[in-house]
């Protein structure tokens, strides 16, 4: 593998030109962290770089706020050798993607990205950059996403079933920007107030806090008992899902959230009544149309089953090749 | 086209068993006869010929989506489903345009392409594809590739069928069986009030289907109400003397002319207007033979005179459904019984699968424990008084089988499923040690729980040692206890032997490779005779 301003090590893809780590799998001296989801926010390292708005999630998921130092977008800072600069991601609030830029030349890193628009979150900005290291989460042309006003309409015309028949309508989607974002798809089109998972109530506070306009929300926790939440709508993880929780709502309907519904297999095997198709990463058209926005002469996929996406750009006459960070961390 | 859609995305949409039976029983009630009819069809799960082969699908999708080959079977490996992957891959339909009716659009679109030249089809698929949207277009690409699981039993249909029709569910199972073309007529007799003839003369009777047996036989109540028989390790089939002619229909219901002739020459010394139910065996001179020598004769459409033979068949029957032309069905078990006699006393050639006589249920296990050597697969209990039912009921007839063999075998390989488990590594191969080597001795995609499976999906992934098209060679490291039903002698095979009918028992986490089985074990469980 070339060796250039980023290889992957044990800790993750490291920098030695500015000795740090991006989205790191396990603690190093220091890191700089795209986003708060759990496959790329880890605790334990000494120093943290993140995107300003992300601060409040980040501490919230991971904690060590001491450690925590906040990037405004797009204002460029030195680490070592190298010249950082975060750019909004359009991921999920506070996501950011990284350029870097030595004598070497200049990289991009995403960590995950969408182009789709969000309202919790600034929208992805591209950059022109060498070499574009790419998420690849959803790698393949059976990923095309529908437009977001369309879903947000199936799932308003799936809870209006549901209330029709007063029935509870059971929501499962990711617990951190996906819930806030359908919350503030909902804002303004439908009625509140939605339950919310435990696990959602602080998330949802640290968006509310930033001062985005989500729907009405309650904790499910503040119900009364014996409360049947008849043609309500309940927002929870998808860890929620047949555990003994999910007895406080007697005949719900069932829906998941995600860019995993377009696949008609992966929604019957889970055994949800509905699949809703909507995404916080990037389709195979956006991947292939960022790459080109960044106007990379060459293109590494990161995160995601890559060898896809690299085929097809490597014959669209792109030099390009695909990373697995995990497997890296396993042989060191 | 846009009301079965409009179906499916009900069906599709929940997965309440009663909301699936509404939506049904509303579209067999609005929906013209021509269109029902086919919905009829495809729902029932018969098999609709294959107008197109999905090599030509696969090139066209290539054409229609502008994508290169490898990425479309790269999207066929992790979706699972042709017609699927293909829907998903085709650019968006132009909108507004007339969707044809279910008929119309097998009539005059999909059944005329057997007619076209290669350039023609692919252009009508084509020209289809760009004009059906969401679900309809899907629906298209199940029809052309003559699949159709979408989530709903043949029972259910039925319920619903007989729910429009106001008559019993078992009429509607009834006029479901045998042959039927998918014609207005046909639908309009599906659903019309009860009435004595609107039965072809071939039309067999749902099957009756026996339970296992999970608890002792004790549980069962007085050993003097039932009557044991052995269990036929053979093919299911209900063979039919009406109106001078004969028709064998197997369990899967397909009718098996000219296949076994020697049991259709028997049939023609039995009584006008009978009709038995009982097993195909391989059989010579009053015994079983393996499994492997019937096997010989399926998918043999006219055997010839050597097959005959050497695997020679015989009717084990073991009911009586209908006697001088009167339906017996209602009758207790014991009149059947009786009704078999005298049926079988008038013919020759065919055979009664004899009743095991036992006083108490203390004698039973013993007997059973005799299945093996006497080649069936445990024995059948029924009640005496039990009439002959439709479809799988519990309570009256149960098979209690003997304990299946079993043996740890290595992963080795591992290919997507299809259908329900489309997308996921389910199908898998395992081995044994034949000295240093391991050698593949069985194919199993059943037995592990959805958690074993999505865990085991994502180590495959990660633990790939080499493609060859979807089949995946993996690290030998895990072993998993499998049960199987018996094992031949097979020269196919590299490891000399074939399975019958293996299947996951457990995921030895406990084990390691070395703990696994050997092949010369397996071995010894071959029949005396090919050992
Ligand atoms: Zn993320
Ligand atoms: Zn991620």
């Amino acid at each position: 593998m070339k060796k250039g301003l980023l290889y992957p090590d044990a800790g993750g893809l490291y920098c030695p030109a500015g000795d740090f780590w991006i989205d790191p799998l396990k603690p190093v001296p220091r890191a700089i962290i795209t986003h708060a989801h759990a496959d790329h926010a880890r605790s334990g390292n000494a120093e943290v770089f993140a995107a300003t708005p992300g601060i409040p999630v980040l501490d919230h998921r991971v904690g060590g706020a001491d450690a925590l130092s906040a990037c405004d977008y797009g204002q460029p800072f030195e680490l070592g050798q190298a010249r950082v600069t975060l750019f909004p991601a359009g991921h999920i609030l506070g996501s950011a993607t990284v350029r870097i830029e030595t004598g070497d030349g200049i990289w991009g890193v995403s960590g995950d990205f969408k182009r789709a628009p969000d309202p919790t979150c600034a929208p992805f900005e591209p950059f022109a950059c060498d070499t574009w290291l790419t998420e690849c989460t959803f790698g393949l042309p059976v990923y095309r996403w529908q437009d977001t006003t369309e879903v947000i309409d199936e799932i308003i015309d799936w809870w209006q079933g549901c209330r029709d028949q007063q029935r509870p309508a059971v929501l499962f989607c990711y617990a951190l920007g996906k819930a806030q974002r359908v919350l503030a798809e909902l804002h303004g089109r439908a009625e509140g107030p939605v339950w919310l998972h435990g696990a959602m109530q602080p998330l949802t506070d640290c968006y509310r806090a930033q001062g985005l306009d989500l729907i009405e929300t309650r904790p499910v926790s503040a119900a009364e008992k014996g409360y049947r939440f008849a043609g309500d709508l309940i927002m929870a993880p998808p860890s929620a899902a047949g555990s003994p929780w999910m007895r406080r709502f007697p005949k719900h309907g069932s829906g998941f959230v995600s860019g995993w519904m377009r696949i008609r297999g992966n929604r019957r095997r889970r055994g949800y009544d509905r699949g809703f198709v909507l995404s916080d990463h990037a389709d195979w058209p956006a991947l292939i149309q960022t790459a080109q926005d960044m106007g990379a002469r060459r293109v590494i996929t990161i995160h995601g089953n890559g060898e896809a996406l690299s085929g097809f750009l490597r014959e669209q006459g792109i030099d390009s090749e695909a990373w697995n960070l995990r497997q890296t961390l396993r042989q060191a | 086209m846009k009301r079965f859609a409009a179906l499916y995305d009900r069906l599709d949409r929940t997965t309440a068993t009663n909301a699936k039976l509404a939506a049904l029983v509303d579209y067999f009630r609005q929906a013209p006869a021509a269109d029902a009819a086919w919905a009829v069809r495809f729902l029932t799960g018969r098999r609709f010929k294959r107008l197109v082969n999905t090599r030509e699908l696969r090139e066209w999708t290539v054409a229609a989506s502008g994508l290169p080959p490898w990425l479309v079977e790269d999207s066929y490996e992790h979706v699972g489903d042709l017609a699927e992957t293909m829907h998903l891959l085709l650019p968006d339909a132009q909108q507004d345009q007339p969707t044809p009716t279910l008929h119309a659009l097998i009539k005059q679109q999909i059944q005329p392409l057997r007619q076209l030249d290669d350039e023609a089809r692919q252009q009508r698929v084509t020209e289809l594809w760009s004009s059906l949207s969401g679900s309809e277009r899907f629906l298209l690409n199940k029809i052309l590739t003559g699949g159709f699981r979408v989530g709903v039993s043949k029972r259910l249909v039925t319920r619903a069928l007989a729910e429009v029709a106001g008559v019993d569910s078992s009429l509607i199972a009834h006029r479901l069986m045998g042959r039927w073309q998918a014609t207005p007529d046909f639908f309009q007799r599906l659903i019309a009030p009860a009435s004595d003839d609107d039965l072809d003369q071939a039309t067999p009777y749902p099957f009756f289907l026996a339970s296992p047996l999970e608890d002792e036989p004790e549980t069962l109540g007085e050993a003097g109400e039932w009557q044991a028989e052995w269990k036929w390790d053979g093919i299911r089939a209900q063979l039919i003397r009406r109106g001078g002619q004969t028709f064998i229909w197997s369990r899967g219901e397909e009718l098996m002319e000219g296949r076994f002739p020697e049991i259709e020459a028997a049939a023609e010394t039995l009584p006008d207007g009978s009709v038995l139910d009982g097993e195909i065996m391989a059989w010579r001179d009053g015994q079983p033979l393996p499994f492997a020598v019937l096997q010989k004769r399926i998918g043999r459409k006219k055997p010839g005179p050597k097959t005959l033979q050497t695997a020679p068949v015989a009717f084990l029957a073991y009911d009586c459904l209908e006697q001088d032309a009167e339906d017996l069905r209602d009758q207790p078990l014991r009149e059947r019984m009786t009704a078999l006699d005298q049926v079988l006393h008038k013919a020759c050639g065919l055979h009664r699968s004899e009743c095991i006589a036992f006083d108490d249920w203390q004698a039973l296990p013993e007997l059973k424990a005799q299945s093996r050597e006497r080649g069936v697969e445990g024995i059948m209990l029924k009640h005496l008084a039990s009439p002959y039912q439709v479809g799988r009921k519990r309570g009256d007839w149960w098979k209690w089988k003997v304990e299946p063999y079993t043996f740890d075998g290595v992963l080795i390989y591992a290919q997507p499923g299809h259908g329900r488990r489309s997308g996921l590594f389910t199908d898998y191969t395992f081995a044994v040690h034949d000295g240093n080597e391991l050698v593949p001795v069985a194919k199993a995609y059943s037995g592990l729980t959805q958690a074993e499976i999505d865990r085991l999906d994502r180590w495959i992934r990660n633990h790939t040692r080499e493609r060859f098209g979807p089949v995946r060679s993996v690290e030998p490291v895990h072993v998993f206890e499998l049960a199987f039903e018996g094992i031949q002698a097979s020269p196919r095979h590299k490891s000399g032997i074939a399975m019958r009918f293996p299947r996951i028992h457990r995921w030895r986490e406990d084990l390691t490779v070395a703990d696994a089985d050997r092949l010369d074990d397996l071995k010894k469980l071959l029949p005396d005779t090919q050992r």
